[in-house]
């Protein structure tokens, strides 16, 4: 079952060409990486599937349906989440405020019954908080609750900001960089943390990523970008010994 | 989340450690009628407890958006004069005179319902702009109104309306008081608030995990006018006259100084910094009285303490952080351990408690 369909995406920010003729079909269950140099389009993808940007063509189906001019909320609600490649925490607020905030959607009571403290507003309360806890244990935050977000360790953040996103009930996760900045270590957990998430939560992924020990060692299927355009695409084996690949990442042979 | 208690305490003593506040709260309620009729709150420190209370309800209001919110509003004047008009119009033109005490919280409740749909008005434009350029919609609303006002002679026009009897009292405001601040802190500790937070930290990434960014803004925009318009009514019926003038900028000015002074995102702050002011106003009242300088030079004083306030104390008394009994039970007890601290000096940014 196809869970994302991109066609002929395209976007232009004012003369420069972001994202040319993107197209990208994704299976229910899969997980494919989107590699390229910096400055390839990878996040601006990620942007225009979010909401964040609207596409100048081009079409973009999830779960049957158009995603195009659909305020992001809405995108997030229908099933998408993200991740970015430098975090963006709600910095100030508390480890449990991030997580309940991703649930704003599922709240199980109308303002004016939280104005009010009627019945329906402590039984919501209580599901997200029961919620909540669930996940930061899953993501072993559960001894970081009233913890502010800034002050947690980089891989914590990291995790959390992970965790944020799955408190929205993702069908499909988009995963900015999340190995950004972290040590071979940190990466191994991340590998695993990723490859847990994916049974657990039984999601479909989209990871964009420098490292390529991560792409290798997890992508099913990998598609190469540079200045918007599609270079290269298939296994990891296939990908590794492409010229073309080489190419844009290391520059011509001499 | 429930408290237990030992059970062989007896069932006083836990009933009185679940409700004592509410308990606190009514048992002071007798006191608002009682001491002024007996003399022992003279008329004027009566006139002035009234105007903080008032005060209050504003600096709520405003503290909502500007404070929980991050917004920059500086009209809330304008809300404030529509529920002061809209509820002196009614208790003058429509309510019968032998009703009219009967039917108060109505008309107050009215006047901030005119108010609360003005505060559309401002919340439409707050999709499409934030910062500078929302503080400008706000001024021309703020204007909008009072030339408007001016304008129809039927209410009197520049020269103000009148005939409204004195039915603000000092108990009427302490419940509308309480009544303000208990719905607010509902509000903000519920999902929504936690919107109208993350909306303040990065309004992009509250976007991206599922928050109704446009929900919240009409929601707090329209919940912080009703109130502004509430106060406004109580104003109308303390003053029993009231004109385009004083619902200028100035006006919304003085609201700015009571909540960067209480503290932005504190309800306690709100409540600190509205004392304060309205004590210090009044004080300088009567040393200017006494030193023989103009009136006129309160005027000064308000925009001044504002520029002070910014460059000292930006945070205000409260900045960020809550008094303990204005946090509901079951937010409490999660707060009760203390982040650790990273050590830099006066940056309280947390919802820390202070008891």
């Amino acid at each position: 079952m196809t869970l994302l369909k991109i066609t002929h995406l395209t976007h232009h920010f004012s003369g420069l060409q972001a994202v040319n003729d993107f197209n990208l079909q994704l299976e229910k269950g899969e997980l494919v990486a989107i590699i390229g140099p910096n400055g390839a389009g990878k996040t601006t993808i990620f942007n225009l599937i979010t909401g964040v940007y609207r596409p100048t063509e081009g079409q973009i189906e999830f779960d049957g349906k158009q995603l195009v001019g659909v305020p992001t909320n809405q995108i997030i609600s229908a099933g998408v989440a993200r991740t970015f490649q430098n975090i963006r925490l709600f910095k100030e607020l508390t480890v449990l405020d991030n997580i309940r905030i991703a649930q704003y959607s599922q709240a199980e009571y109308s303002p004016i019954e939280a104005v009010l403290h009627l019945p329906r507003f402590a039984q919501g309360e209580k599901t997200i908080r029961n919620r909540s806890m669930e996940l930061l244990e899953i993501f072993n935050l559960q001894d970081q609750v009233e913890a502010i977000s800034k002050n947690l360790p980089y891989g914590q953040q990291r995790r959390l900001e992970i965790a944020r996103a799955l408190a929205t009930r993702p069908k499909l996760l988009l995963l900015d960089e999340p190995a950004a900045g972290m040590n071979p270590a940190e990466v191994e957990a991340l590998i695993e943390l990723i490859r847990m998430i994916r049974e657990t939560f039984d999601l479909t992924i989209l990871l964009i990523e420098h490292q390529m020990r991560v792409v290798m060692e997890i992508a099913e299927r990998i598609k190469v970008v540079d200045f918007g355009q599609t270079i290269a695409e298939g296994l990891p084996k296939e990908i590794q010994n492409n010229p073309k690949v080489i190419e844009a990442y290391l520059g011509e042979e001499e | 989340m429930d408290i237990k208690y030992p059970a062989k305490l007896p069932k006083v003593t836990q009933i009185w450690a679940r409700y004592r506040l509410q308990l606190c709260l009514l048992l002071i309620l007798p006191l608002t009628i009682i001491l002024p009729r007996v003399g022992i709150i003279n008329p004027y420190i009566d006139l002035i407890l009234i105007y903080i209370g008032i005060n209050i309800i504003l600096t709520v209001s405003l503290n909502l958006v500007n404070g929980y919110m991050g917004e920059f509003s500086v009209g809330h004047a304008g809300f404030m004069a529509l529920g002061a008009y809209t509820a002196s119009l009614l208790s003058v033109w429509v309510i019968p005179d032998t009703l009219n005490p009967y039917l108060f919280p109505l008309t107050v409740t009215l006047g901030g319902a005119v108010a609360g749909v003005a505060g559309l008005a401002v919340a439409f434009p707050s999709f499409r702009t934030r910062g500078d350029y929302l503080a400008i919609v706000t001024l021309a609303f703020n204007m909008i109104v009072k030339s408007a006002i001016e304008n129809i002679d039927a209410i009197g026009g520049p020269r103000g309306f009148m005939g409204m009897d004195k039915m603000t009292s000092l108990a009427w405001v302490y419940v509308w008081v309480c009544l303000t601040i208990f719905l607010a802190r509902n509000f903000i500790f519920s999902n929504y608030g936690r919107g109208v937070l993350s909306l303040r930290e990065d309004e992009t990434a509250a976007g991206l995990v599922s928050v109704d960014t446009r929900q919240v803004k009409v929601l707090t925009f329209v919940f912080s006018a009703f109130l502004a318009g509430i106060a406004g009514a109580l104003y109308a019926h303390i003053l029993q006259y009231i004109y385009p003038k004083g619902f200028t900028i100035a006006k919304s000015t003085d609201m700015l100084v009571m909540v960067y002074l209480g503290g932005i995102g504190s309800l306690g702050g709100s409540i600190m910094g509205a004392t304060v002011y309205t004590v210090v106003l009044e004080g300088l009242r009567s040393i200017l009285q006494i030193l023989g300088i103009s009136q006129e030079w309160r005027q000064v004083f308000a925009p001044l303490m504002l520029i002070l306030l910014m460059l000292y104390r930006p945070k205000g008394i409260m900045g960020m952080r809550e008094l303990r009994f204005l946090i509901p039970k079951s937010e409490r007890t999660a707060q009760k351990t203390k982040p650790p601290s990273d050590g830099e000096n006066g940056d309280m940014h947390t919802l820390e408690v202070v008891s």
